[in-house]
Parts: C-alpha cells; structure tokens; sequence
C-alpha cells in the first residue's frame, strides 16, 4: 500500500519520463553522422590533401589552434604557423582555412550542429571574403 | 536538587567539540542535568511495561531482559507507521544549518544537543541494522550497535530536547528533531524509561483529569478562590459552573492555570473576561486538563489522555470548545486531535456568541484558542479596555514554541497585547515568531531536578529578554503557554532579574473595565495601579 | 579515516576506469555496459526509495508553520510559510526545492562575552544553491550529446553558460561555479569544527567524487582534448539502443562516464535521495489546516480511556460535596 499514492505515482511517472526523454526523443530517427564534405574546388586541386594537422589532431584540437593563431596574429603580430612536420603555413582564417574549406555549410556547420556548437568565428570574420 | 551553579559557570561554553569522536563518549550522568526515573505507580497506572522504581544515575537500569528485541521491534514498527520518521533517518545531509539553532546546544555547548547529532544517536543504530550500507560497513557508514550505553544515551538526550522544533524550521528538508525526539521517547517508553515529572503527571491526568492531581473538589475550590480574589479586586461576584450539562462553550485549560503563581492570574483574567461577557460556558472536571504529557510519552498515552476531551464535550452536550493559553497542548488540539478521536460531528461549528464570528479555521475540530476568540472580541469592539492600568509594565511577548511552530498564531496574542497594554517591545526578529527560542523547560523538561539543562536551555531565550531589558527597560514577559508561566519565572530570576512573566489573559484581566465593578486599586498581583492623571 | 577513505574511494574509481580502458581496452563495458547499468540502478533504486517511504502513511499532519496561520479574515494570514491549502503547499514547495527557502533563513549564533548574539549566515545557502544550480544546468547541457539535433533550449542555455566568450572551447560559467561551490562545501566540511564532527565518510565520498567528474570533465573539455564527434556518437548510439563503441575517444572520457555512472549508481542508497525525499517531507508538504479538515490516520486503533463512569464512581461523594453535577445517584 502507498500512502498518498495518487501523488507519489504522478511524481514518479514525471521523473521517469524526464528521465527517458532523451530515449523517447530519438526514437525513429535514423543515426546522422556527420559527414563532413571536401568536395571544394580547392582542395580537388591539391596533389597531397593534406591538412596544417592530421585529420585526428584537427577533428580535436581545430578550435585551439585556432584560438592560438588568434592570438599569434592580433596580439604578437606571428603570421607564420610551423606544424609538427616543419610545414610553415600563414596564420589566417580566411585565406588560409577558408581558401580550402570554403564550403562552410558543408564542411563547417555539420559537426557543430551535429555536437550543438555555435563558433564565434563569424562575429569578426566574414563569411566568404575570399572569393 | 543539586546546588545551581552560578551564571559565570554556565556561561563557560564553548563550541569546539572535543577530539573524541561522539561515538566513543559516553554519557556522563552528572546531577542537574537530568530527570528522575519514572516511579513504578505511575507506569503501572496507566499500564506501561516495566513499571518499577529505578534511577538513571545508578548502573542497572532493571532493563527487561529482552530489551533490545523490544527496541528493535519497535522501531521496525514505527518505521512502517510514520514517513517522517524513515524519511528523517534516510535523508539527512549534515550540513549543519541546525547545530546551532538548538537552544541546548546554545546553552552548553554540548556536541550531542546539535540537532543533527542528536538525530544521529538514532540514526546511527538504524543503519545499523536497518540499512545494509550500515550491516556491511559499520562504523564507516556512521552504524553502530544498539548497547545499554547507547539506551542510556537515547534517553539522556531524548530527554534533553524540548521538541521545540526550531531546528526543522531552518532544515532544507525539514527534518524535524521533535519527530525522532518523539520515536525515540515512544522506544523508551516499551521499556518503563520514562521520567518522573512527566508519567506522574501522564498517570494523574489519566485517574484524576489534570496533570496535577487535583481532585475534583479541590479543582473547584482553587477555582473559588480565584474567584473570591477577583470580588476583592473588582467588586464582582463570579459563580463559574462545573460539568454543567446543556452549556454552550467548554472551556479547557492547561491545569498550571488553576493554582500555580503566575498561571492562576491568566485564569482569572479567563474568568473576568467571560463574566463581563456574560458567556454560557462551563469547566469540566474530568476533562479538566488541556495540555498533554501523554504527548512527551508516546502517540498512543497522548490520545488516551486527549480522548477526554471530546468524550466530556458529548457527554455535557456542549456547542463547541474553547481552549486556553498553552504551548503543546494547542499543538496536540492543532494537529492531532482531530485525528486521534474525532470526528466530531456531534458539536456544532464555532460561532462567537457575541460577535457571531464564525471560526471557520476550526469547523472540523470545534475548537478554538483563547487568543482568536479575544482578539476577535477587541476588534469587535465587544470589551471596554483600559490600556493605561498596565502602565507599569513594559511588555514583550514570548512566542511559546508550540503555538508557533506547530499552528502559527503569532498575530493574534500580539494584537491583544497591543489592545491592554501601552508599552510593548518586540525581542530581536531572530528569536522571536518561527524562530523563537524555547523556554528549556518544554516537553516536560521542568522539574527541579535537572535545574542546570534548564537553565543552560533558556540562556538564548533569557538573553533576548535581557536585551530588551536593557534597551527598553522590559520587566515583563508574556507568554501563551503554562509550561512557560511556571519555568520562564525561574529562569528570568537567575539570569534577568528584574523581568516578571505573565499570560496574555492576566493583562486582559487588569484591562478590562467590568459593568458595575468598583475602582481597582491595585492589580491582580496586589501591586498598586500605576498613578493616572484622567480616568477613562 | 572518514576523509582518506572517500578520497581512496573515488581515486581507485579512476584507476579502474583508466586500466579497464586505456590498458585493458574494455571500451564495451566501460562505455557501455556500466552506463546502461548504473542508469538502470539509478532509475530503479530512486522509484525504489520513494515507494519504500511511501509504505509508511503520514498517521498526523504536520507541518512546520513559519507563519501566521489563517485564522480571523483581518489577521493578515503568510499563505506560504503557512499554507492552509493546496496552492500555498505549491508554492512553499517551490521556493523550498528551487530557491532553499529553510536554508535562507539560516543563522549564525555567537557568543559575544555573556551574550549571544545572531548573525546573518548566508554562504551555506549560496554554496548549496551555486552547487545545485550549476549542476541542474550541466545536466542539461549535456543533452546536447543526447539529442540530435540538439534542441534550441539547450543551445540557448549553451549560450547563456558561455556567453563570457573566454578561451576555445569557450569557458562554461558554471564549470567555474561548480568547482568553486564544491570547494566551498568540501572546505566548511574539513574546518568548520561542528561540521567536521558530524560528517560521515558518507558525507565526504559524494563531494570527492563530485569534484572528480567536474575535475575530469574540465581536463576533457579544456586540456586533455578528445573527439567531441565521437563521444556524441557513443552517447546516440546508448539514448538510441544502438550502441556503438569508438575506440579513438581518449581514456579521459572513459574516466568521467565512470564516474557518473559510479554517482547515478550510488546516489538511490545514498544521502543524495534527499533529492527524492525532500517532497515528500511532511513538515514541508502539508497544509495547517488541521482544524478545519480532519486528516486521516490509516492506522488509528482504540486506546483504553478512563471513561467519565469510572472518574464519578471514584469521585462521587467528593463531586456531590462541591456541587458538581453527578450522572448518577
């Protein structure tokens, strides 16, 4: 017997529903991973598509480098990156990054609305000033 | 009774707890801090298991030999009877917001009068053998075994509280000591641990119909000679009726008002108060007794004693009841009564015979405190006051634990009190209303005894008291509860000299202009009236 | 003994959680099999505690009134610190489970000379609500590895905890407030005198293991980098019962989700249901309206009672002698 049953059921129907509501919710959806798209003109160019870091360092790291380039550039005037190959690139975004990644939508914009990221980027940097 | 120890004595308290952990102190039965053992003849009067005489400063408690099955037992029991009781042992986080807010703990210092640790003394024999974080880590998981030790400090402790509830009002899940307070109280009573002052009292009010054994006649004869007082103050004879059937109102009040000094000036202000009023009401001497020590002893002794009560009210045929100024007695009436022994549909709704208020707070139990009806009263315009007769006191107000915490009737005596007298003074926000300080002697903590618990208990409260004493030269003490009329006295002599303590319905009294009194000369108490320049 | 022990405790929890992953590769059970089953615990265990209280009925009602009762219609009558009905039990439930009310009124008590003195003692209440707060809203945060796409709610809220634009990736605002709310509530545990003498090692062991998910999930999020695409795939994969086990994500990761699954297994046999048993409290939940509605004791049995015919046949003659009325002659 449960006292005072009718509330407790009710409190307890309540927590189990917030508490398999991420279940509930992607019920019916199909697994979308995000896919990531290299298909621009610029990197079909390349000989070796070879990015500044491995494809693991910059799935992880891409927001720290850039962070640091940042800094490099607007606070101590560095505009040459050297990478763990010896491999010297301009620090820029946009004609750097941009000149190869210039599909932002399709590139840019999968993984973080994927994992539910808002990059700043955009608050200074244009969108397409390269072309 | 040991000697009183002098206030700078007391006042050597300090907060840091010893080295020891709690677990391994044992309780030191020093005198003056704890009560008598209860007599076998008031266990056996109304039925306790092992009655017979013992002492608690002694080794051998004459336990039964099967004592800790019974604790056990018991405690399983109550476990599946009362949520607050599992869920209080279960949800404690110990973070401490109570430690301090105990006036014992206040007062002496002592690790265990923490709420939190004195929940913990129960707590920890739960775990023991209720829990398996407790089975299986022991000590670690703050378990420990139930010993005759442990016993012993149960009822030291459990006794050490006055099931204020100050401590639950300031918890964030509102774990209340009172409960585990009451549980423990309950297990310690399966085995005839009770005290003195409150089975001789419980077995009295159980034979006799008031804590203090007054017999019938004697109710009536302390009564008359109220009354004869209240014709050399005033002029005015009073023939109060007992038992009497076919009355409208009975009135029920806490016995303390009968007899003892200063309670028996609050029951003359009763009196007066319902002759002017001309109200058709009667006292009963059977149910002659409002306040409860059944309660500081076990659910069941409380509704045994309460019972009475409406079982009186039937028998007179009454409308409906009225309650007199008292502490627990009004949270018993408040929130267990009805429970216990209504419903009680043989009265009728309250309704003020002389305004017509309809209390419809208390349409169910048809019972209503002293402090509504009055208040009503003066906001009617119903009573003649004269506000000036007071004007030797400078008044503050004692929120008694009880009414305050388990029913909150916090406006009420003050409006009063604002009506009958022009000098009121409020102690410090902080010790008064909900979070007012307990008298130390509650929950029937107030024999002579354990003097020193007492007084180190109503430090707080007597230093709040000073504070006004100083700053508004306060020099007396109201208050709506017995308990606090026969310990405040006490308690004000020792540590605020000065201060006198008084129930609300003794300045309603000395207020009150009677039709066709003579010219009063002095007050209740005999003191002379202060000199008034005009009379009303 | 109580302080090391919890300390031990939660250490050997990181230790199990980085050989089984980072030397023993048991990715499935770590990152799996142990979620799964400490989210079954938690969920089962809580429903578990609650029905168990639920068994014992509330015999009295009892609220603790911290407030004028309603009573005459001109006393002005605290509808929330003393509810006399459903709505202000609503209401005082509200400000007790969000906002701490009881906590907020706490004291300091000090003994200045022969005097006591009271003083306004509101950091336990800050810590505890800084602590419950900025957990409630990492909580939440982290759905966003839980849903896809990621509701706007969260990606507002995701906003708001970041909006001080500190670092890549940008600095939570309540990562900061939780470490330092724990901090807080660990340091008046250990050097508070009072409290150090009440605490269990049950006391210290969720604070430690606390510190030990915030702590892993900052050197994840700011330092100890690892794939944030993976480790939403895994958590998909768990909401969607399509598990999937990356083996790239970092040791790290592994050591967090332990640990949360270490704290959602512990919590239902823990002090941590007060979360559960805070609504169920009877001095908190119910109404003062005990005089005008009659609250029902399921378990209300008849006692002996000295009737009014066993009082007069003792007392009769007595009665008669002072002219109180006798019901029989």
């Amino acid at each position: 017997m449960i006292y005072g049953g009718k509330k407790i059921f009710a409190g307890l129907f309540i927590f189990v529903v917030l508490l398999i509501s991420p279940f509930l919710a992607n019920i019916g959806k199909a697994d979308a991973q995000p896919n990531p798209s290299l298909n621009t003109p610029a990197i079909n160019a390349l000989a070796t598509k070879q990015c500044v870091g491995s494809q693991q360092f910059m799935r992880t790291y891409h927001m720290q480098l850039l962070n640091q380039w940042r800094d490099q550039a607007l606070r101590h005037g560095e505009y040459t990156y050297v990478n763990s190959q010896g491999q010297k690139f301009t620090i820029s975004l946009e004609n750097t990054c941009l000149k190869c990644h210039s599909n932002e939508q399709q590139f840019c914009n999968t993984c973080h609305t994927y994992v539910g990221v808002t990059p700043y980027c955009w608050e200074c940097h244009q969108k397409g000033a390269t072309q | 009774m040991a000697k009183l120890p002098k206030q700078d004595e007391l006042l050597q308290i300090s907060y840091k707890p010893p080295k020891t952990p709690w677990m391994d102190l044992p309780v030191d039965f020093k005198p003056g801090t704890y009560c008598h053992g209860a007599k076998g003849k008031d266990l056996q009067a109304v039925g306790f298991p092992n009655a017979r005489d013992w002492s608690p400063g002694e080794e051998d408690w004459k336990l039964p030999e099967e004592w800790k099955d019974t604790v056990l037992a018991g405690m399983a029991d109550r476990l599946g009877k009362y949520r607050s009781f599992r869920l209080f042992m279960d949800v404690c986080v110990r973070c401490g917001a109570c430690a301090d807010k105990c006036h014992f703990y206040m007062g002496s210092g002592d690790p265990k009068n923490m709420p939190v640790l004195r929940a913990e003394l129960m707590r920890s024999v739960y775990r023991r053998y209720f829990t398996k974080s407790g089975q299986l880590f022991g000590r670690l998981a703050g378990a420990r075994d139930l010993t005759v030790d442990v016993l012993k400090e149960w009822w030291y402790y459990f006794y050490q509280c006055t099931e204020c509830r100050r401590c639950s009002v300031f918890c964030p899940y509102g774990i209340d000591q009172a409960e585990i307070t009451i549980m423990g109280r309950e297990l310690l009573n399966l085995l005839g641990l009770n005290t003195e002052w409150i089975s001789g009292p419980v077995a009295n009010c159980y034979m006799k119909g008031n804590h203090v054994g007054l017999e019938p006649h004697t109710m009536v004869s302390n009564i008359e000679y109220l009354v004869d007082d209240i014709e050399t103050l005033t002029g005015i004879h009073i023939t109060p009726s007992f038992n009497r059937k076919g009355a409208e109102i009975l009135f029920v009040v806490p016995s303390g008002d009968y007899y003892a000094d200063p309670g028996m000036y609050t029951c003359m202000g009763y009196l007066m108060l319902f002759e002017e009023l001309g109200l058709d009401y009667t006292w009963s001497t059977y149910a002659g007794e409002g306040g409860n020590f059944g309660f500081f002893t076990s659910n069941e002794m409380a509704k045994r004693l309460n019972a009475k009560i409406y079982a009186e009210a039937k028998r007179l045929g009454v409308k409906w009841i009225l309650g007199g100024e008292c502490g627990h007695m009004w949270r018993v009436l408040n929130q267990y009564m009805d429970t216990w022994n209504g419903p009680a549909d043989f009265l009728e709704e309250p309704v003020s015979p002389i305004t017509g208020t309809k209390f419809t707070n208390a349409t169910s139990t048809k019972m209503v405190h002293i402090a509504e009806f009055t208040a009503d009263l003066i906001h009617h315009n119903k009573i003649k006051l004269d506000p000036s007769r007071n004007d030797n006191l400078r008044v503050t107000f004692h929120d008694s634990c009880n009414p305050a915490r388990g029913m909150g009737i916090l406006e009420e005596p003050r409006y009063i009190i604002k009506n009958v007298c022009n000098n009121f003074f409020e102690m410090p926000e902080d010790t008064i209303r909900e979070k007012t300080l307990c008298c130390g002697s509650g929950a029937g903590l107030n024999p002579g005894e354990n003097m020193e618990v007492r007084l180190r208990g109503g430090f707080p409260r007597a230093n709040a008291v000073k504070y006004v004493q100083e700053k508004h030269g306060v020099n007396m003490l109201a208050n709506i509860c017995a308990v606090d009329r026969v310990a405040l006295p006490t308690l004000m002599d020792y540590w605020v000299p000065g201060v006198g303590v008084c129930g609300v319905h003794e300045l309603v009294g000395n207020a009150l202009v009677m039709k066709g009194e003579k010219k009063r000369e002095t007050d209740m108490r005999g003191e002379p009236l202060p000199e008034r320049s005009a009379e009303a | 003994m109580k302080i090391w022990s919890s300390l031990l405790a939660v250490v050997a929890l990181v230790l199990i959680a980085w050989l089984g992953t980072g030397v023993a590769g048991l990715y499935t059970v770590f990152g799996v099999g142990i979620p799964y089953l400490a989210f079954l615990i938690f969920a089962l265990g809580f429903i578990y505690r609650i029905l168990k209280w639920g068994r014992s009925p509330v015999p009295f009602c009892i609220p603790t009134t911290c407030g004028q009762e309603k009573s005459l219609p001109w006393i002005k009558h605290n509808k929330i610190e003393n509810p006399s009905g459903t709505a202000g039990v609503v209401g005082r439930m509200i400000l007790e489970i969000l906002f701490f009310r009881s906590l907020f009124r706490n004291l300091k008590t000090e003994k200045r000379g022969d005097k006591l003195g009271f003083g306004s003692a509101k950091w336990l209440w800050l810590g505890g609500l800084a602590f419950h707060w900025s957990m409630l809203i990492i909580l939440l945060r982290h759905l966003r590895f839980f849903l896809d796409p990621v509701p706007s709610l969260v990606r507002g809220l995701d906003g708001l905890d970041s909006f001080l634009q500190i670092g890549l990736p940008i600095l939570y605002i309540t990562d900061i407030i939780i470490v330092a709310a724990l901090l807080y509530l660990l340091a008046r545990r250990l050097f508070v005198p009072q409290v150090r003498y009440i605490s269990l090692a049950s006391d210290y062991f969720p604070l430690f293991l606390l510190l030990g998910i915030v702590t892993s999930g900052i050197l994840m999020r700011y330092f100890l980098r690892v794939d944030v695409v993976s480790v939403k795939e895994l958590a998909l994969g768990l909401v969607t019962l399509r598990p999937t086990v990356p083996t790239d994500i970092g040791s790290i990761f592994f050591i967090h989700v332990f640990l949360v699954s270490s704290l959602f297994a512990y919590f239902p046999w823990s002090k941590l249901m007060h979360a559960g048993g805070i609504f169920l409290s009877p001095t908190r939940n119910m109404a003062n309206n005990s005089r005008r509605v009659r609250h029902i004791n399921p378990w209300n049995y008849p006692v002996d009672v000295h009737s009014y015919a066993e009082y007069e046949a003792e007392f009769k003659e007595k009665m008669k002698k002072a002219g109180v009325p006798v019901e029989t002659e």
